[in-house]
């Protein structure tokens, strides 16, 4: 059913994050070992480590890139309480023949006072524009003015949460049916704030992101959040990792005219949502075409979901290390599979 | 609820117990971590797997599937709506058995790579692949048989008896054994082939490998010729004859009568297996259930039991005899494969189960995906009250089409189906198409006309951006201001005509002249390509020797401001060799516009920044400026002055 192929990652230590590039052809990783390493799909379909160095000055937790509009760009997040942007400079040939490439440190945030604990671009139709989240409540969203000059970054919006985030997501919908909205996840274990998930919206009149939601049912700490693609629906869908993985459904409700000034209400229907992992649930993320959920939880599974054209949600897969050592292979092997109830299908 | 088999990943778990995981295109990274942890841990993570479900797709000759077939479906959306529904119909049938023919081929290349290759696993892989094509093609024929024809009683079961012919050929093997052997008739499978033909309803060919048996034994050939006489003498339907089904009817109840009468007179009761045979055609239900070698399957059984006990089965009355049949025939401990569950669904005619059972059997949407497409063009979906039924069929081709993106070829062919989703197949597209690797400047264009094709336009920007953005990177200059023109990006133009100036200043002539000198229209993107292409024609001009144009354009580049500032001096400059011909190129008016550019240009700031040397340059160019306008003036007046005789 799934077959695998291993790559040595030769961090020196805990891998935190991994991030595709848009076209699928780079990754980027980073690791408590402080350094973030840069990889490159060949034409012979073989990934090799095109660059690696040393980043923070504390575990890396989060890796991502922008979009290739603006060049080939990375931004990293870490418990060094700094956010940095990196990019790449083409380099000598005959470090093109080596295949090695250079990054160039442009900027570093430091306007946090504790860790960071993650990164994001807002989507591109925004600018070019970065989005930190840390341990000591506050959203920060900075925007390159020049895309040509990446060292020039300026603070555009502090949002204070009162509780500590641990992550953040941004609807990549350009519709210009709704604005900028982007969601917070908490981690806080806090019981007076009860809702761990805040949506914040931007408000074009007072140019400034205004709560919109918060959705109270989820009072256990967040731990990754992520918006599905958008796919010409007329409201969001939100997926979040908790003690389960939830998945929300945001509808806009209609503006009252009277009223057109505050953010959007929103009507808060639960999709779906699966306790299969039977634990926390550590990550979220939705496929390309948004028709995948894919989650990973303490159970050490990672767990495929998809919904059919009725709209119900099942698992499609289950994955698991076997536990075993490095293999070392490096070929694409199939999967073995075992059952994991023991009740027999009659 | 049932737990799904867990596909554990080799060389993970043993250090950190968590999984992370990203999403790629068509694929999962997976790796080691522990995100309860913070701060730094000795046990490193060692690997990160990249996950992928085993799809066909990867498959060279399953290749040949997806793109024939492609051609099928794309002249199936071509149908019109207003051909009138009998003459469709046909249409419909001839598109099903063209899918069928690619699937036949498609088993043949497998079958016959399975037989050459070397390598075990690769031939069993070809095996497995070769199987799921043959139920794939038994259950598509059969919906053909049932749906798309929809063949009415007396018909109906002439198609399944073609149906299960053409799935059991190992019979015409055995028969050609046997004819071919010294002495058929004593062949050890000479009496299989001749039941296994009756029970295929394949009456001339039963008696022609029966008359085998009759040449040899005198004393008993009466009884052969009885039998020949039976088989001879069966009824059967035809249905462009002018027979009506109820005349065949009865026609057939007086032979099976016959049949039975020489049962009953134990007319072959010398012969065990002419014994057999007159039970069989009698439909004895019993004997047909001992021949179960010889049927291997339930729906052998079902098609024979009806063919000697109710030929004239109309469609409805199916679904009884396939459960009683397929109840009867797997008996009371086996329990039905996914298949067998299908095929009985299909006789149920009930659509929607096969769909949804086929969709879980099936690890490749193309068998789903099509059919459901097909059934969906005869109109059977909506008649079974599925309110969702062209969004069922939209959502398989969407299913479809989004696996076969991730493919480097194959995703051109994911296009045409995105074309025929009308709700959603717009904005897939646009949201797939803009991740496809532009790895080379063709494979971008192919996806830019694809786009532009379609009116996609943030998805034109978009490619043109990052394709100028790439060749800007690589110092490709003429590269990225034609993809730039392409984006219609007015302000990366203004970046890129900015570094073409930057460039000219360094090194003192233009590169891309090509590109420049065509730039037609386009320069109007912004005002730094205007002044830029301007420019250059400036310099063609001169070279052309075309002085007083080229001495108007350069007039005009800084009187109707298309210049920048910054480049007045340098355009002045440029002014002198022109003022230093022999003949009067500027007028006197053009030369007062000249001068009056140079003082302007002077009374403005001072450039502070400017060492005593540059500031030295500077003013000794203006020097050199002021003398040289000086005496054009002169000249201009005297040649203005003077009348030409």
């Amino acid at each position: 059913m799934f077959v695998a192929k291993s790559i040595a990652a030769d961090h020196k230590d805990l891998i935190h994050d991994v991030s595709y590039d848009f076209h699928g052809r780079r990754m980027a990783t980073c690791s408590s070992d402080q350094s973030v390493k840069v990889w490159d799909k060949g034409d012979d379909g073989e990934w090799h480590c095109t660059a690696s160095w040393k980043t923070h000055s504390g575990s890396v937790w989060r890796v991502t890139w922008a979009h290739p509009e603006f060049g080939q760009v990375l931004a990293s997040c870490s418990f060094d309480r700094t956010a940095a942007v990196w990019e790449e400079i083409v380099g000598e040939s005959n470090d093109k023949q080596r295949g090695q490439s250079h990054w160039i440190k442009r900027t570093t945030l430091v306007d946090s006072r504790t860790s960071v604990t993650d990164v994001k671009f807002a989507p591109k139709h925004m600018g070019l524009m970065l989005t930190t989240c840390s341990a000591d409540g506050v959203v920060r969203i900075y925007e390159a003015p020049d895309v040509m000059n990446l060292s020039q970054w300026s603070l555009q919006h502090e949002i204070s949460c009162k509780l500590s985030c641990s992550c953040i997501s941004w609807n990549p919908s350009s519709s210009r049916a709704h604005p900028p909205m982007i969601a917070v996840g908490s981690d806080d274990s806090n019981i007076t704030y009860s809702g761990k998930v805040q949506i914040y919206e931007y408000n074009e009149n007072t140019r400034k992101y205004a709560k919109a939601e918060t959705l109270m049912t989820v009072t256990d700490p967040v731990h990754d959040i992520t918006f599905a693609p958008n796919l010409g629906r007329s409201f969001h869908v939100l997926a979040i990792a908790t003690k389960d993985v939830r998945i929300f459904k945001l509808i806009p409700m209609r503006r009252e005219s009277a009223n057109s000034s505050g953010p959007t209400k929103f009507e808060v229907q639960v999709m779906a949502q699966f306790d299969s992992h039977n634990s926390q649930v550590w990550r979220v993320s939705w496929n390309i075409t948004s028709t995948l959920l894919a989650s990973s939880g303490d159970d050490g599974c990672v767990r495929l979901w998809k919904a059919n054209y009725m709209d119900n949600w099942k698992c499609t897969g289950i994955l698991r290390g076997d536990g075993s050592p490095v293999n070392g292979s490096g070929h694409a092997a199939a999967l073995s599979q075992i059952r994991s109830s023991l009740r027999e299908s009659s | 609820m049932e737990e799904l088999q867990q596909n554990l990943i080799p060389g993970a778990g043993f250090y950190q117990k968590h999984l992370g995981f990203e999403w790629g295109p068509g694929d999962l990274i997976v790796y080691e971590t522990n995100y309860k942890l913070q701060g730094p841990r000795s046990a490193g993570s060692p690997s990160v797997h990249i996950v992928r479900r085993d799809e066909d797709i990867c498959s060279p000759i399953l290749r040949k599937l997806f793109s024939e077939s492609h051609l099928i479906f794309v002249g199936l959306q071509k149908i019109k709506e207003d051909v009138p529904s009998k003459n469709k119909k046909s249409q419909f049938v001839s598109i099903s058995k063209n899918y069928r023919s690619v699937i036949r081929a498609c088993m043949e290349e497998l079958q016959q790579n399975a037989v050459s290759t070397q390598s075990g696993s690769l031939a069993s892989q070809y095996g497995d692949q070769v199987s799921i094509l043959l139920a794939i093609e038994l259950i598509w024929n059969l919906c053909e048989v049932l749906f798309i024809d929809a063949a009415p009683a007396g018909s109906l079961l002439l198609q399944l008896l073609d149906w299960v012919r053409l799935h059991k050929s190992d019979v015409d093997a055995k028969a050609r054994e046997v004819l071919q052997s010294d002495s058929p008739a004593q062949h050890q499978s000479y009496w299989d082939v001749v039941i296994s033909l009756v029970l295929q309803g394949r009456t001339d060919e039963a008696r022609q490998v029966l008359s085998k048996q009759a040449s040899l034994r005198a004393e008993s050939s009466s009884v052969f010729k009885r039998m020949d006489g039976l088989l001879q003498t069966m009824p059967i339907f035809n249905p462009t004859g002018t027979q009506t089904l109820t005349e065949f009817e009865v026609k057939w109840r007086h032979w099976h009568e016959e049949c039975d009468r020489c049962l009953q007179d134990n007319t072959f009761a010398s012969n065990r297996h002419l014994e057999t045979i007159c039970k069989i055609l009698v439909g004895d239900e019993d004997t047909l259930l001992e021949q179960k070698e010889l049927l291997s399957t339930w729906y052998h059984f079902l098609v024979t039991r009806l063919l000697f006990t109710h030929p004239t089965i109309k469609p409805p009355d199916l679904h009884y005899y396939a459960q009683s049949s397929m109840n009867m025939f797997l008996g009371p401990r086996a329990s039905p494969e996914p298949l067998d569950i299908i095929l009985l669904s299909a006789f149920e005619f009930d659509l929607h189960q096969v769909i949804k059972d086929c969709s879980i059997a099936l690890n490749n949407w193309w068998f789903v995906a099509h059919l459901t497409d097909l059934l969906d063009h005869c109109k059977l979906l909506q008649s079974h009250n599925l309110h969702f039924g062209s969004n069922l069929r939209e959502f398989l081709v969407l299913e479809y089409a989004s696996g076969l993106f991730t493919h480097h070829s194959l995703w051109q062919l994911a296009v045409d189906y995105f074309d025929h989703c009308p709700e959603f197949g717009r904005v897939y597209l646009e949201l797939q198409i803009e991740r496809v690797p532009l790895d080379t400047e063709r494979k971008a264009i192919k996806v830019l006309r694809i786009c532009e094709d379609r009116q996609m336009s943030e998805q034109v920007r978009s490619i043109c951006k990052i394709m100028a953005k790439r060749a800007l990177r690589n110092n490709r200059l003429g590269s990225a201001l034609s993809w730039t023109i392409r984006a219609k990006d007015a302000a990366f133009a203004t970046l890129i005509s900015e570094r073409f100036l930057q460039d000219y200043s360094n090194k003192g002539s233009f590169t891309d002249l090509d590109l420049l000198d065509n730039l037609g229209p386009a320069m109007l993107l912004s005002d730094s390509l205007t002044f830029l292409g301007k420019y250059r024609e400036f310099h063609r001009l001169y070279g052309e020797k075309r002085f007083s144009e080229a001495a108007r354009l350069l007039l005009s580049l800084m009187t109707a401001k298309i210049a920048p500032r910054s480049l007045w001096m340098t355009l002045l400059t440029d002014a002198l060799p022109l003022l230093e011909q022999k003949e009067v190129i500027f007028s006197v008016d053009q030369t007062y516009e000249l001068m009056s550019c140079l003082e302007e240009l002077n009374s403005g700031t001072k450039h502070s920044n400017l060492t005593d040397q540059d500031e030295d340059i500077e003013s000794t160019k203006t020097e050199l400026l002021r003398l040289a306008l000086a005496r054009n003036l002169t000249m201009a007046i005297v040649k203005e002055g003077t009348i030409e005789t």
